[in-house]
């Protein structure tokens, strides 16, 4: 197991997109230390933040977190990222495999663009969890993200496929999905599915709805069983959330309208 | 050539001859074991011999909650063909005609192989563009796509394909001579009890069993198969005929599985389970049909087979 241990509160906000068990794996301490990661011209390096253990594994921990570390985990293609404390923006950024656990909170837009593997957060996220980031086409794409506390305003906004799990989240939950699943225990906040074309969104309950979702009943789908068989080896917490009979509306209909949302009965 | 014995009866010292096939398998769901079993039994209906019914397919097992993807009670169904091509034809005649059809039910892929084949990938377009499509990771993490097909009791939940086989075989058989139609029918019954239970064979015919084996062509020009002469008790006492003067009905099962193993143990289960009774029904022997060793590549020697199929 690799280590990185912060030694203090960054200077200035930090990138750390090519820090990888992979990227690290043919590294010597030394020659990983002299990693760029800053974003300013002062050229901050990975050896300046951070004591480095390396062992060449494919499992590293960054202990000592910091809401300016950003894109941690960003294009990790397999093994497992352990971070203990917060994160900055962009968290899992394009990640194609692996496992990337934060133990504290994330900034915005974790996991856009992730297309494999699995995020977890222990703590909350911030907005646009699952999102996509300005001009890209789509936000989660294929990855699983877990959010054990809250999520913030807009999560999966845009997501194309995959599965978002979280505690609870804020505003326009699911706004702009183009597809994929998202299942919140707790409550979301107003307006779910604003702009919604296809994907599902399942909660313990909501704010204010949209006049353009429609009721379609209480079906009792194969999908929803579905689901809850995969949750439940997930072991997520959301899985109760299926077990009892569950509301369906349609939606947006002022877009695609082949979105659906499910709220308990 | 010196005959066998197993278990008192006669085993002809000869082969089964069999042949490369095609092979696929899904996995049919329903809120009822009872509500699978009729779909199964609907797609699995008219699916005796490739040659007229473009398919051979049968249940390979019926599978508890805990063993299908949806957590439903749940059938798993084999389908054998020519070649893929003519497979993937019949599998989605049968899966949008009893499949998709009957109350209920869903549909997954029930196989790993090399060869894709669409399932909800292409039925998939009965629901007019309403259909949407889902992806899940399965208990592997592997992700699989389904389609979501509306339908006037919900959805059909069908996977986007399943995959056919290398090395499926089709055509394993055993010949059983008997003295009465009814005692023989019993030591048959048995014998497919006993080779259905082989995971991944089937028995295509009815019950399992077949009375109207077949040799390749006949006297009338066209006739691709005809009757089996040699085996038929009328036909006793004339030249060709293979059955001894106290061998009053033959009865025959054909069995199709997965790989060239599934076929062997299926054979050999029951060869074993129907000489341990054979006597009490007066089975006379026990045979095998084949066409020289000439057209299918599979030979299965009854003497390989009696050795006792592991419990």
């Amino acid at each position: 197991m690799s280590t990185l241990r912060l030694r203090g509160a960054p200077p200035e906000r930090i990138d750390l997109l090519n820090v990888t068990p992979l990227a690290l794996k043919g590294l010597s301490e030394a020659e990983a230390g002299k990693l760029t990661v800053g974003t300013s011209r002062r050229g901050v390096s990975l050896g300046d933040l951070f004591d480095i253990s390396l062992d060449g594994s494919d499992t590293l921990v960054i202990e000592g977190g910091s809401d300016r570390l950003d894109r941690v985990g960003a294009a990790l293609s397999e093994g497992a990222i352990r971070v203990e404390g917060d994160v900055g923006q962009r968290l899992g950024e394009g990640m194609a495999g692996g496992t990337l656990t934060v133990s504290g909170s994330a900034g915005p837009f974790a996991a856009t663009g992730a297309t494999g593997g699995t995020i977890t957060i222990e703590g909350d996220a911030g907005d646009h969890a699952g999102g996509a980031v300005y001009a890209a086409k789509a936000g989660l794409d294929g990855a699983i993200l877990i959010i054990k506390g809250k999520a913030g305003d807009q999560l999966g906004d845009r997501m194309r496929r995959g599965i978002i799990l979280a505690g609870s989240a804020g505003a326009q939950t699911a706004s702009r999905m183009i597809a994929g699943t998202i299942v919140v225990s707790g409550s979301i906040g107003d307006h779910p599915g604003y702009g919604m074309r296809r994907g599902t969104l399942i909660a313990g309950g909501h704010g204010a709805l949209l006049p353009t979702f429609v009721e379609t009943g209480t079906p009792d789908l194969v999908y929803v069983r579905l689901l809850a068989q995969t949750l439940k080896r997930l072991g997520a917490a959301q899985t109760g959330l299926l077990g009892g009979a569950l509301r369906r509306y349609s939606g947006d209909l002022a877009t695609l309208g082949k979105g659906e949302m499910f709220v308990p009965a | 050539m010196a005959d066998l014995t197993l278990n008192g009866i006669k085993v002809e010292d000869t082969f089964a001859e069999a042949f490369d096939v095609a092979g696929t398998a899904i996995i049919v769901t329903n809120d009822t074991p009872k509500w699978a079993m009729i779909a199964a039994t609907v797609m699995t209906g008219f699916a005796t011999s490739v040659i007229g019914c473009g398919a051979e397919a049968g249940i390979d097992a019926e599978l508890s909650p805990e063993e299908t993807p949806d957590g439903r009670p749940g059938v798993r169904i084999l389908l054998f063909g020519f070649e893929p091509n003519g497979l993937k034809d019949q599998l989605l005649k049968r899966v949008g005609q009893c499949i998709l059809t009957c109350p209920g039910t869903a549909c997954y892929a029930g196989v790993e192989g090399p060869h894709k084949i669409k399932l909800g990938g292409a039925i998939r377009y009965f629901g007019d563009g309403f259909a949407v499509a889902k992806r899940l990771p399965d208990a592997t993490g592997k992700m699989r796509r389904y389609w979501r097909i509306p339908v006037m009791d919900g959805e059909f939940l069908c996977e986007d394909s399943t995959r056919a086989v290398d090395g499926a075989v089709g055509g394993g058989n055993l010949l059983f001579l008997g003295r009465k139609h009814a005692d023989t029918l019993i030591v048959a019954e048995i014998a497919v009890e006993a080779a259905k239970a082989v995971p991944g064979a089937i028995l295509p015919f009815p019950g399992g069993i077949v009375r109207s084996g077949s040799k390749v062509g006949g006297r009338t020009k066209g006739m691709m198969a005809s009757t089996n002469d040699a085996y038929c008790p009328t036909l006793k006492g004339r030249a060709g005929s293979a059955l001894p003067p106290e061998c009053g009905v033959v009865l025959e099962i054909v069995i199709d599985a997965l790989t060239s193993q599934g076929v062997a143990e299926s054979m050999r289960a029951a060869l074993h389970a129907s000489t341990e009774i054979g006597a009490k029904y007066g089975l006379v022997a026990v045979t095998a049909g084949n066409y020289g060793g000439n057209l299918g590549r599979h030979h299965y020697h009854l003497r390989d087979l009696l050795e006792k199929p592991a419990a």
